[in-house]
């Protein structure tokens, strides 16, 4: 009898006989990408890990071949929290972590309900409220100062959550056969994606403003939010158009039969079963809206990417961009990587649910 | 209980129902036959405004379908359909198929619509699927869960839109021996069918219909024995020719 270690050696040589070195052509091709993969992790390894300098100052990263990680170190507070006081930055912190635990809170299928509907506008106000203060014990703080992680938290999760059932409303619209509401969902629809995102903010910068009453004033970061809210919904909507056009006739037919109201039937029947059909996409137009938002740092606000090159501006640390846009990029994986994780997990129930 | 008076509808240019009249009284039973294209699905489909009539009149109940969506949403509330297809819903189970509605449109409790579902399940005989999903079921079963969901509803009429022929031929008589016993319990009931042997089992009325129109309605017996039309002979001879 084998010990385990020599048994899965073998099982592994196995694996690799047959699918890395099965064929002649098979095994060139697995040289060459080897080959490819050596050449280029090597040298990134050796910068990344062997030669690089973890802690210590800018000096001793110029006298260092690798990287300076040791500049994250000491910018890391710009980089998450921007230009925000540094005395305060328990404020976004404790913000982002409510933010954070919503999300968690609301990944459970279970919990989708009425109550969840009522918990974000909660959220969302306890987060503006805590970043802006103005109470007493609580500084006032500008929103030209917010800044970092939390900003391209609010824009995305708050436009996410905010677009996706003005989205379902937009697609239901435009397969409706009213022609008047139709034909403004698809003006809608059109014309939203027919413009860059980047438009879209400057508009909301400088024209939302001149529809508003007089006296009522909207600081910037509500108007990007309101331009990401209103841009993310017309891309939604067509993904959920898609969903909508999967389900057969029979369904609505059968829900008509029974005597159910259109509310009825699109609430019970076919959005649960349409919404299902494109999760996939959801979930690649919900990373698109968080990459997004780092268009936000063209009109004055600086997010994660816009405070982290903000970062790079100390002379002292004069050097070393590759290492900062490095760490902000680790971060957007792993917000993008998550949500890529959670649809798949989604998917997985979802379809065991409904086995056919 | 069910009226229609010179109905016409059109599909574009096809004039799909060339001004039809047809009385169902209560707890009468009408078997609809005739070629495909003749119309039939169509008739049925306008009773509960799945397709709209574009002329005449059709009163289900003493309530005239027209554009107000209270009057459609009543009507498809009293009128129970079976469709070809089953139509059950995916993506529920057969009991939250079968209580859906009447805990919705009639506000039934859960509880109460639950024991309703379970008895109708008992009824088309499989009460032990009530937790499964219909993709779980035969076809025979599936249709059987649909007649179930349209009698949760306690319907005043039942319309079929040829119940059995998505069926393997080895199931279509479990569908068809529940029909059967819907009808013995006085169930108002039209019925698409090409089903013969069923037409003649419990119709008090075979209706041909053929290009759009009524050819000729009569009690089923004088129907297959001494048809009055050559379009009924012809159409007798096909479907009773193996």
């Amino acid at each position: 009898m084998k010990d385990p270690i020599s048994l899965a050696l073998n099982a592994f040589l196995a694996w690799a006989h047959e699918n890395l070195f099965g064929s002649v052509w098979n095994t060139v091709l697995t040289v060459v990408t080897l080959i490819a993969l050596v050449s280029v992790l090597q040298p990134l390894a050796v910068w990344a890990l062997a030669a690089a300098q973890w802690v210590g100052t800018a000096a001793d990263c110029r006298a260092a071949d690798g990287a300076c990680w040791a500049i994250v170190g000491e910018k890391y507070r710009w980089i998450l929290f921007g230009r925000y006081p540094p005395d305060q930055h328990w404020r976004p912190l404790v913000a982002m972590v409510l933010l954070v635990g919503a999300i968690a809170w609301s990944l459970d299928r279970r919990r989708w309900n009425r109550s969840l509907l009522a918990l974000w506008p909660v959220v969302a106000v306890a987060f503006y409220a805590l970043m802006q203060g103005g109470a007493p014990g609580l500084d006032f703080v500008p929103v030209q100062r917010w800044g970092g992680l939390p900003l391209t938290l609010m824009l995305s999760v708050i436009g996410i959550a905010a677009a996706f059932p003005l989205s379902v409303v937009l697609a239901l619209g435009r397969r409706s056969r009213l022609p008047a509401v139709r034909a403004l969902c698809i003006a809608y629809i059109e014309l939203i994606r027919g413009v860059p995102l980047i438009s879209l903010l400057f508009m909301a910068t400088l024209m939302l403003p001149l529809f508003l009453p007089e006296g009522v004033n909207l600081n910037d970061l509500i108007c990007a939010q309101v331009a990401m809210i209103l841009f993310s919904a017309a891309y939604f909507a067509e993904v959920v158009r898609g969903g909508l056009q999967a389900i057969p006739r029979g369904q609505f037919e059968a829900a008509d039969a029974l005597g159910l109201s259109y509310a009825q039937s699109m609430r019970k029947i076919v959005l649960p079963q349409a919404l299902v059909h494109v999760i996939p996409p959801l979930a690649n137009t919900c990373i698109g809206i968080f990459k997004d938002t780092s268009l936000v740092v063209l009109i004055g606000l600086f997010d994660l990417l816009g405070a982290a090159k903000a970062a790079l501006a100390d002379p002292a640390w004069h050097g070393f961009p590759a290492e900062v846009y490095f760490f902000a990029a680790a971060i957007y994986f792993v917000f993008c990587y998550g949500m890529s994780l959670y649809s798949r997990r989604l998917e997985a129930d979802l379809a065991k649910g409904a086995a056919r | 209980m069910i009226e229609l008076i010179d109905v016409h509808k059109w599909f574009g240019d096809f004039h799909a129902l060339r001004g039809v009249s047809l009385t169902v009284g209560e707890r009468e039973k009408v078997v609809v036959c005739g070629p495909s294209g003749s119309g039939k699905s169509t008739l049925i489909r306008c009773i509960n405004r799945l397709d709209v009539h574009q002329g005449g009149r059709i009163v289900v109940d003493g309530v005239e379908l027209d554009d107000k969506v209270a009057n459609i949403e009543r009507v498809r509330s009293e009128v129970g359909m079976v469709f070809q297809q089953f139509n059950l819903f995916p993506h529920l189970t057969v009991m939250e198929n079968l209580t859906l509605a009447p805990v919705w449109v009639r506000k039934l409790p859960r509880a109460e619509a639950e024991d309703v579902a379970l008895h109708y399940l008992g009824r088309v005989g499989i009460p032990e699927q009530a937790d499964k999903f219909p993709g779980q079921l035969s076809g025979g079963q599936q249709q059987r869960v649909a007649i179930a969901r349209s009698l949760c509803m306690r319907p005043k009429a039942m319309l079929f839109d040829e119940p059995t022929s998505a069926l393997d031929p080895e199931m279509i008589k479990e569908v068809l021996d529940v029909m059967v016993e819907l009808a013995d319990g006085g169930m108002t009931m039209i019925v698409v069918t090409h089903e013969m042997g069923f037409a003649r089992r419990v119709a008090d009325r075979v209706v041909f219909m053929d290009a759009g129109d009524i050819v000729e309605t009569a009690p089923p017996a004088q129907f297959f024995e001494n048809p009055r039309e050559e379009r009924s002979r012809l159409f007798l001879s096909q479907v009773l020719a193996h």
